[in-house]
């Protein structure tokens, strides 16, 4: 190795060890908050270490209710995601490919639209009617894009699906809906738990799209967004530090599920 | 069609068009359409709807282009969503290369993990992380005057806060594209070129930057997207001074009461990225089905 490799790789060597801390000091620094006395979340100056910020956070009602309306939420899109994602890849696959390449364009474009777009359409759409913001609002929107997520997901996992298990299915006297439940839904299962997973993650983290349509509701984002706003405690950061480990354990699982299952998301 | 309902009958061939159908045309196609409708028609009080003032017209969206201030928040919104995407760029492109090209399979592993860890945190948490560490009594304040680097604390939120937590929130969305491009490119390609004397600058521009293009595409257009729709960033950590094109859609909706005129920007936004969208994958030649893998 010459003298000039030498440099350019403790410079690159740096320039990673910079690049970490970019991504986790910002993290560590907020969580490191939810434990110092000072009033306003720092680290400097350390006013000495208190637990009373979690539970300042846990006695807060009105962040129970943020959850509350969250996980209901969430609930409610995977109801609708799954099934009209699933249904999605399989209309998809079966079409001819001309019509496909349109289809996929008209499927995907809720991925290319901006959050706020599809809260303020949905909002305008069902204003029209005569239905204000709220959950079933939050659910409608936040379902318009997680579906492509399901959708992808789906296709990954049929590419790699035999058709002659359903013909060996029907060939031995299985019904159509028969072969569908028995053969090609088993199949899916572990994509149907990934996206499923996925949609839960992405519903309860969503801000743009929701803010436009949740009416008098607020959900844990905007709970959080609001209180950096009116009167930011460390208890926000203990809330905070909460979601990131519950996000991580279930980040990993979800990367070991998705691993074993070799699905791509 | 005919194949759905050959392979799965006609019971379950209707049930899954009907979800789809509903997908598309109640809550994709109907509720844009309606907002093309909202943003093409005058901002009328109930009485004189379906009254002869109700005509479709552009003056909605012909009032950002003659409003100086919102007509200078747009720009600039375009400009540092497009600044947002290319500082993302260089900040990923040595650490994509590195992973594509130069780690091992163990190191590789780790710095996805380590990589994909901070994205499942959600993006308002993120920012509340970037609100803390640029208080003007922060972390970064203080530790700066602590080394003697500055001499009294810096006021960061404002432009410069929003690009941080900007950059920050979108390096994934710029990191997978460009390393999945640069993984598929041949090591000894890289080695000829070495061997036959060519800088490492030139390794990067006439190598592996074009074999990459599609990869770098991709982020850009993600990036951009993402930053020019983004509302948290700019709202918790914009100054006054610098306010997001999504700040003023909000305020038509929540403080203006113009619903239309919220309508005509947000539809000018979305043709604003889609556009951008299909203009780069057009330049780049990607494929849309492999942008959105």
């Amino acid at each position: 190795m010459s003298g000039a490799d030498r440099i350019f790789r403790a410079v690159f060597v740096l320039y990673l060890g910079l690049f970490m801390v970019y991504l986790f000091a910002p993290l560590i620094i907020m969580g490191a908050a939810s434990f110092n006395e000072s009033r306003f979340p720092t680290v400097i100056p350390w006013q000495g270490t208190t637990l009373d910020w979690f539970r300042a956070m846990w006695a807060d009602a009105a962040m129970w209710r943020s959850l509350w309306t969250s996980v209901l939420v969430a609930v409610c899109v995977v109801v609708i995601v799954v099934p009209v994602g699933t249904a999605a890849a399989l209309v998809l696959t079966s079409l001819h490919p001309r019509a496909r390449s349109f289809a996929y364009a008209l499927m995907v474009s809720p991925l290319l639209t901006p959050g706020v777009v599809i809260g303020i359409s949905t909002l305008i759409l069902w204003r029209q009617m005569g239905v204000g913001g709220g959950i079933f609002l939050i659910v409608l929107a936040q379902a318009t894009f997680i579906i492509c997520y399901v959708m992808l997901m789906v296709m990954a996992r049929l590419q790699r699906f035999d058709r002659t298990q359903e013909e060996a299915a029907l060939g031995l006297g299985a019904s159509r809906v028969m072969v569908f439940r028995r053969v090609l839904l088993p199949f899916l299962r572990p994509a149907l738990l990934a996206s499923s997973g996925l949609a839960v993650l992405q519903s309860i983290e969503n801000y743009n799209t929701t803010l436009f349509v949740r009416g008098f509701e607020t959900p844990l984002t905007v709970f959080i967004a609001t209180k950096v706003r009116t009167g930011l405690t460390p208890a926000v950061n203990a809330l905070a530090l909460i979601i990131i480990v519950a996000t991580v354990i279930g980040a990993i699982a979800y990367e070991i599920a998705r691993r074993r299952n070799g699905t791509r998301g | 069609m005919g194949d759905l309902k050959n392979r799965f009958g006609g019971g379950l061939s209707t049930i899954f068009l009907a979800l789809v159908f509903f997908w598309l045309a109640g809550m994709v196609l109907a509720p844009n359409l309606m907002m093309i409708d909202y943003a093409l028609r005058p901002n009328l009080p109930p009485a004189a709807l379906g009254g002869p003032d109700d005509t479709y017209s552009l003056s909605n969206i012909l009032y950002l282009a003659n409003e100086p201030t919102h007509r200078a928040i747009f720009l600039k919104t375009i400009w540092a969503s497009g600044l947002v995407a290319a500082m993302t760029f260089l900040v990923c492109y040595p650490i994509a290369f590195w992973m594509a090209q130069r780690a091992t399979v163990g190191q590789l592993s780790i710095a996805l993990l380590l990589i994909i860890i901070p994205f499942f945190i959600n993006e308002v948490l993120r920012t509340l992380a970037w609100f803390i560490i640029l208080a003007y009594r922060g972390p970064l304040n203080s530790a700066l005057t602590g080394m003697g680097i500055i001499d009294a604390p810096i006021r960061w939120q404002g432009d410069g806060g929003v690009l941080a937590a900007m950059v920050y929130a979108y390096i994934l969305f710029m990191l997978l594209p460009i390393y999945n491009a640069i993984e598929s490119l041949e090591k000894a390609q890289i080695e000829a070129a070495r061997d036959l004397g060519a800088s490492p600058w030139r390794i990067h521009t006439r190598i592996v930057i074009p074999h990459a293009k599609a990869g770098i595409a991709t982020g850009f257009v993600f990036t951009f997207m993402l930053a020019a729709g983004s509302y948290v960033a700019p709202a918790l950590l914009g100054s006054p001074g610098s306010r997001w094109f999504t700040e003023i859609i909000y305020n038509w909706f929540f403080e203006g009461g113009d619903w239309n005129r919220g309508a005509a920007y947000a539809l000018v936004l979305l043709v604003l990225c889609l556009s951008a969208v299909l203009i780069t994958l057009k330049i780049a030649r990607v494929n849309l089905a492999d942008v959105a893998k």
